[in-house]
Formats: structure tokens, C-alpha cells, sequence
């Protein structure tokens, strides 16, 4: 395998590669109601992607990666969540 | 030239499972990712009570300068991560040159948030102009100043690379200092895509 295709550059390159991407579906992907879910979703890989191989977490005590995991996931979720079911789940402002 | 008191760390060892850096750290760590936790979800709420506010709002910002940031910080987290690298093989004068790119590109995030908070200042816009607005300058205030900080802890650990204080032997300040810097790029890549893109 090529050197550039190793960690860390590998996970380096599919950091810029997905930053490309979110940065393609926020502008105008045309992707409707389904960019928030594809934004949250490529935001989800690249933190994992940053927790695990920069971070270490891959090779951390398991306790630890669940914790930082399990954070990555509830933030997440609770993300998609506000973005979908927001308006029916919270009161009108003003 | 740094005395070599310790054998290399050989990059694929099938080590026991360790924490980089001061354990402690990592409770900072989890602290500062509930808190901005919370802010992340509290602030895709407010958006979608404000929802037109909001996208209007985002329009003035400039993606481009966002995007721009998100490499420099990207990248900078490489040159630690590749420092780090450095630092466990012993190959104590590549430590210096990776550490001074990440800080590099540390001074250039924060020039371009300086130009970035001019703009919107000369146009009239500030904390108080609009909920969008109150979220953007409190969280991406609060994350200049991580990226200050962890722009000067960089400066120290680079300052002693370069006497060859960081090889394998001494790796916990490197460490430390590594991963608070990947917090920093770990908190942008949330706040990019929330303040610059959603909509």
C-alpha cells in the first residue's frame, strides 16, 4: 500500500474528503429534507474518525472509548432529533 | 543532542491498552465535550424554532472561510498526530518541524477569525443581533480561545522539542498537549457544519 494511504494520512484524507462532501450537501446538495440527516451523519464519522485515530481511542482502555463513543452517539441522535421532531417537540418562540 | 534512554515504540506494538498523555486530562476532556454537547443540541433546537432567522442569519457568514479553517485545523491535528509519531521513534529532530506546521496552522485559524469577526463587526453585527447571532460569537469565541491555548501549550512542547526534551522516553507532555489539540479540531468539526451549513 502506498505511504500516503497509511495512518495517520489515510485518516487525514478522508477527513478532507468528507469535509468536501459536508461542504457540497450544505451549499446545494439538493438533498431537501435529508441534509440535515447526511450532515449529521458525515459529522458523526469524522469525529469518530478523530476520536479513534488521532485521539488514540482505538488502542484506549474500553471503558473509555464506550464513554467518548456513547458521547459521539447521544450528541448525535439528540441532534437529529431536534432537527426533526424540534418544531412538533418545542413550544412557538415569540 | 538528546541522550536516547529509551528504545523506540514500535508503532504496530500490541501494547496494553493506555490513555495518551496525563490521565487527569481526560476528564477535562469528557467535561468540555458535555458542555459543548449540550450546546450543539440546545442550538439545532433553537434552529428550528427560529428556522428562518437562522438560515438567513447563516447566509452572511463566509462558508469558504469556514471551510478554510476546517484545514488548517485538519491538518494541524496531522502534524501533532505525525509529531507524536515522531516523538515515540526517536526521531527527535522531526518532532520540532511537525509541532511548528500545527501551530502554523494554529496562528492562521485564528487570522482568519480575526477577519472573519471584523467583517461582521463593520457590518453592525454582534452578540445581541439575533439568536443565530448569540450562538455564533458565544461558541465560536469560546473555541478561539481553546485555540489559543492549545496554540501556546504547542509553543511550550515545541520550545522543549526543540532541545530534544521529546523522544520516547518522555512522551506524557507531547501526548498531553496532542490531545487537547484534537479536542479542539473534534469541537470545529460540530461547529462548522451547525453554524456554516445547516440548513
Amino acid at each position: 500500500m502506498p505511504a500516503f494511504l497509511l495512518n495517520p494520512h489515510r485518516t487525514w484524507l478522508i477527513l478532507i474528503i468528507a469535509t468536501a462532501t459536508t461542504f457540497w450537501v450544505g451549499v446545494d446538495g439538493g438533498l431537501g429534507l435529508a441534509a440535515g440527516a447526511v450532515t449529521f451523519a458525515i459529522t458523526w464519522i469524522k469525529g469518530r474518525l478523530v476520536v479513534l485515530d488521532f485521539m488514540e481511542l482505538r488502542h484506549a482502555p474500553p471503558l473509555w472509548r464506550r464513554i467518548i463513543e456513547g458521547w459521539l452517539m447521544l450528541v448525535t441522535t439528540l441532534m437529529l432529533a431536534a432537527y426533526y421532531l424540534g418544531p412538533e417537540l418545542l413550544p412557538k418562540a415569540g | 543532542m538528546p541522550v536516547e534512554l529509551t528504545a523506540p515504540i514500535p508503532a504496530t506494538a500490541k501494547a496494553e491498552p493506555r490513555l495518551p498523555g496525563d490521565p487527569d486530562l481526560w476528564f477535562l476532556i469528557l467535561a468540555e465535550l458535555l458542555t459543548f454537547g449540550m450546546f450543539f443540541v440546545a442550538y439545532v433546537g433553537y434552529r428550528a424554532m427560529e428556522t428562518e432567522v437562522f438560515n438567513a442569519s447563516q447566509l452572511t457568514l463566509d462558508r469558504t472561510l469556514g471551510v478554510i479553517n476546517t484545514l488548517f485545523l485538519l491538518t494541524s491535528s496531522w502534524a501533532v498526530v505525525s509529531a507524536v509519531r515522531a516523538a515515540r521513534a526517536n526521531h527527535s529532530q522531526q518532532v520540532p518541524r511537525y509541532l511548528a506546521l500545527a501551530i502554523l496552522l494554529g496562528l492562521s485559524f485564528m487570522v482568519v477569525k480575526y477577519f472573519e469577526y471584523s467583517a461582521k463587526f463593520a457590518a453592525g453585527i454582534s452578540l445581541n443581533t439575533d439568536t443565530f447571532f448569540n450562538f455564533y460569537f458565544a461558541l465560536t469565541m469560546i473555541h478561539l480561545g481553546h485555540v489559543i491555548g492549545g496554540t501556546v501549550v504547542l509553543t511550550v512542547i515545541w520550545s522543549n522539542a526543540r532541545k530534544g526534551a521529546c523522544h520516547a522516553g518522555n512522551m506524557r507532555g507531547i501526548e498531553s498537549g496532542a490531545t487537547f489539540w484534537h479536542l479542539v479540531d473534534l469541537l470545529w468539526i460540530f461547529l462548522f457544519p451547525l453554524l456554516y451549513l445547516l440548513r
